[in-house]
């Protein structure tokens, strides 16, 4: 008999004026007891609505089924065998919005917690010791992944299980992409990413470090000279934007990539670090997506008072609401409804304000939101010593530039099939180089299509 | 892992490094930069390229002792290791086709127009140069200039080497005395490279700089670089770090350079009194 009770086991978590002084994860994780409590709420129903929900199908009725019997190795098994990183997506994914959203015991009720689930199921297996991965006999084939962000890191794990000998060529100076330069240390411990990359690395997995390609080696060079007969871009979304307000260049007005970088890739929270960070007393994080929260949650910890700034309103917040109410919970304050006209600054170059224009909604755009338009005559204040530009980004033009025929759109995103194919043979693209910052499971739903794409591709091409 | 080969102190503060790099050394060209850090909780530190020597797989850097990271850097040796070396990043110096160009380089960004003029020289141009420093303890280079340029100007602030004077007062001469160049190109303190700009556009002559502005990550992520150009924004690290000079704002470019000074200046320090805890 399934547990009926109409409620998720709550996640058990550090408390908001704890938390927000440390950069300890928040979430603590489900007990075993929680796990199974929580799992035995699933009615394991016959045509799996919640699979799907997930960009990578994973057989969610099955590993939940495991885990109701207290068998957390075979859920597993279950789980890695649809998703590279089950412990980085059981944390940030947007499960209320993927999986969850379809679950029926959401009808009446709540969902069941699949994404807490997913996160012990991994944890349970990180704390085992003495996991042994099979490494796959290598097939021959060569295959180049540029970037090891979710998208890169899919692809490369999917294509290494089927005894591909993949290459993953990465910029800086670490592996994992936005996993370990821009989501914080209190939402995903970076020892955890490492995790996942040292078990991509036991199936066989090469990480090339400090890469950059487009510079140091171009897409033909891989193909045509280092014998690689197929290359995914998961170069993810690049250069930040800034509105083109005067008093932009103020010393104090931060892209949120960079001060997320210092923070998180750079260190820059732990005593001790060599890297600066500008602790300012009172911060505006202008935007309301994910990030914003990440920047504002951030610089909370670092001591500032924080507010988010927003033209539109709660309602139309693009974060997903658990990072909202996480954000509120931990004293961030929001102003809604002000978009900023110019960054003020004192005699000597430093931000000391923001002017602001008040908004309203109007009529609903071609999405369905409703358009905010300035109040006529209505300008505000917010006084402030530092600025975080939190507004999206536009995709990095690096590998565009160097690689004759690669088509991309207006945007700027590079130009792909359902297969994640190029304009270019044996080329495919996914992530955030493609759609624009968008989330990590969509990435890696992308890297998924590609890798087997590509495996269908080269297998073709031996017949 | 990357190997020191080489290590040569120019002067007390200016140090040149040759980086066991073999896939760098491939791409690299005059005008670009690399990233490096010291060490596994360093700083990512951007530097432009002094040399590169394709077949032993080398490249040089030349770089002042100014924070913690080049302090740390300063102390290792010969046959040591650094962390990581990325690049080649940023645009390369336009060199083709230029008949006469003015190389104008001050203090340690001798180090980074001496590739400039060098390719210049290969490429036929004819180099005048232009080199200025405060005084003759801190001069370096002085022969490599010599050997690539048609005209080799001398200058120090206090007068103990070369012409007393500035940069700026060598070059008005030269063009004066009816030197006509395609191009001027300036690298040195953002100071310097304001007034020789600002000196260039009273006779109308194209004047580039670099910039080597605050940089997180250098591949056009952070956004930390960013300079207003002709009245928009360009980030250093993937639309330059070359500039028309008379486009740049250099007073915004000066004010952001302080950022973090005075956070850099503690942390020098820290290391300074770590080495001697350790002389000690």
């Amino acid at each position: 008999m399934p547990n009926m009770r109409l409620t998720k086991n709550p996640m058990p978590s550090q408390k908001a004026d704890v938390r927000n002084k440390n950069f300890k994860e928040v979430a603590l994780g489900y007990t075993e007891e929680m796990a199974i409590d929580e799992a035995q709420r699933c009615l394991n129903c016959k045509n799996k609505p919640c699979v799907e929900g997930c960009p990578v199908k994973i057989h969610i009725p099955e590993f939940i089924a495991c885990v109701a019997k207290g068998d957390f190795a075979a859920a597993y098994e279950i789980i890695s065998r649809s998703s590279s990183l089950p412990a980085v997506c059981g944390r940030v994914c947007p499960q209320e919005s993927q999986c969850e959203s379809k679950c029926v015991r959401g009808i009446k009720g709540e969902a069941v917690g699949i994404g807490r689930l997913e996160r012990f199921v991994a944890d349970w297996h990180n704390a085992q010791e003495n996991v042994t991965v099979n490494k796959p006999e290598s097939n021959g084939h060569k295959v180049a992944i540029i970037g090891s962000g979710p998208s890169g890191l899919t692809c490369a794990g999917d294509l290494a299980k089927k005894g591909y000998e993949v290459t993953v060529f990465e910029a800086l100076h670490v592996a994992g992409g936005v996993l370990v330069y821009g989501i914080p240390e209190f939402r995903l411990p970076k020892v955890i990413v490492q995790k996942e990359i040292d078990t991509l690395k036991a199936l066989g997995v090469k990480i090339e470090t400090n890469m950059v390609i487009g510079k140091v080696l171009s897409i033909d060079e891989l193909m045509r000279e280092y014998g690689f007969e197929a290359v995914f871009i998961g170069s993810g979304a690049g250069l930040p934007r800034f509105m083109n307000i005067p008093g932009e260049n103020l010393n104090g007005v931060f892209s949120a990539n960079e001060f997320l970088t210092r923070i998180n890739l750079m260190k820059a929270y732990k005593e001790g670090s060599h890297t600066p960070v500008y602790r300012a007393k009172k911060v505006c994080v202008v935007g309301g997506g994910n990030v914003a929260m990440d920047a504002a949650r951030c610089a909370k910890r670092l001591g500032s008072d924080v507010t988010i700034v927003y033209r539109r309103t709660e309602a139309e917040l693009p974060a997903r609401r658990e990072e909202v109410e996480h954000a509120m919970e931990e004293g961030i304050k929001f102003q809604m409804l002000t978009n900023p006209t110019e960054v003020l600054g004192d005699e000597n170059g430093w931000v000391k304000g923001m002017l602001c224009q008040e908004m309203e909604l109007g009529e609903p755009d071609e999405k369905g939101r409703r358009r905010p338009i300035p109040k006529e005559g209505a300008m505000c204040t917010l006084e402030c010593d530092a600025v975080i530009m939190s507004i999206g980004t536009s995709p990095n033009p690096l590998i565009k530039s160097t690689t004759a025929g690669l088509e991309v759109n207006a945007h700027g995103g590079i130009i792909v099939n359902e297969d994640g194919l190029t304009s270019r043979d044996g080329v495919y693209a996914g992530g955030d180089a493609v759609t624009g910052a968008a989330t990590v499971i969509l990435a890696m739903g992308a890297g998924k299509t590609a890798a087997s794409a590509i495996d269908e591709a080269i297998a073709k091409n031996a017949e | 892992m990357y190997k020191i080969v080489k290590k040569e102190i120019l002067n007390p503060t200016v140090t040149r490094m040759d980086i066991e790099a073999p896939f760098v050394a491939r791409k690299a060209q005059p005008g670009q930069f690399i990233i490096l850090r010291v060490d596994e909780d360093g700083e990512r530190v951007p530097l432009t390229v002094a040399d590169y020597n394709r077949e032993e797989g080398t490249v040089s850097i030349i770089f002042q002792v100014v924070g913690a990271s080049t302090e740390k850097l300063n102390h290792l040796n010969e046959g040591e290791y650094i962390a990581d070396f990325v690049g080649p990043l940023g645009k390369a110096t336009d060199i083709e086709n230029k008949k006469r160009v003015c190389v104008v380089g001050g203090g340690v960004g001798c180090a980074i127009a001496y590739p400039v003029a060098k390719g210049l020289f290969e490429k036929g141009c004819e180099v005048h140069s232009v080199i200025g420093f405060r005084n003759r303890d801190l001069v370096i280079l002085e022969e490599d200039f010599d050997k690539v340029s048609a005209k080799c100007v001398k200058m120090s602030d206090d007068g103990s080497w070369g012409e007393k004077g500035l940069v700026t007062d060598a070059l008005r001469a030269l063009i004066e005395e009816g030197n006509e160049y395609d191009e001027v190109i300036c690298i040195g303190p953002l100071m310097m490279m304001k007034f020789v700009c600002a000196l260039t556009k009273e006779y109308n002559v194209k004047t580039i700089v670099s910039m080597n502005p605050v940089m997180v990550d250098g591949t056009g992520m952070c956004g930390g670089c960013r300079l207003t150009v002709g009245g928009k924004v360009k980030f250093a690290c993937v639309d330059g770090p070359e500039f028309d000079g008379h486009e740049v704002d250099f007073d915004e470019a000066i004010k952001r350079s302080g950022t973090y000074k005075a956070f850099e200046k503690g942390e020098r320090e820290k290391v300074c009194n770590l080495y001697k805890k350790e002389v000690e």
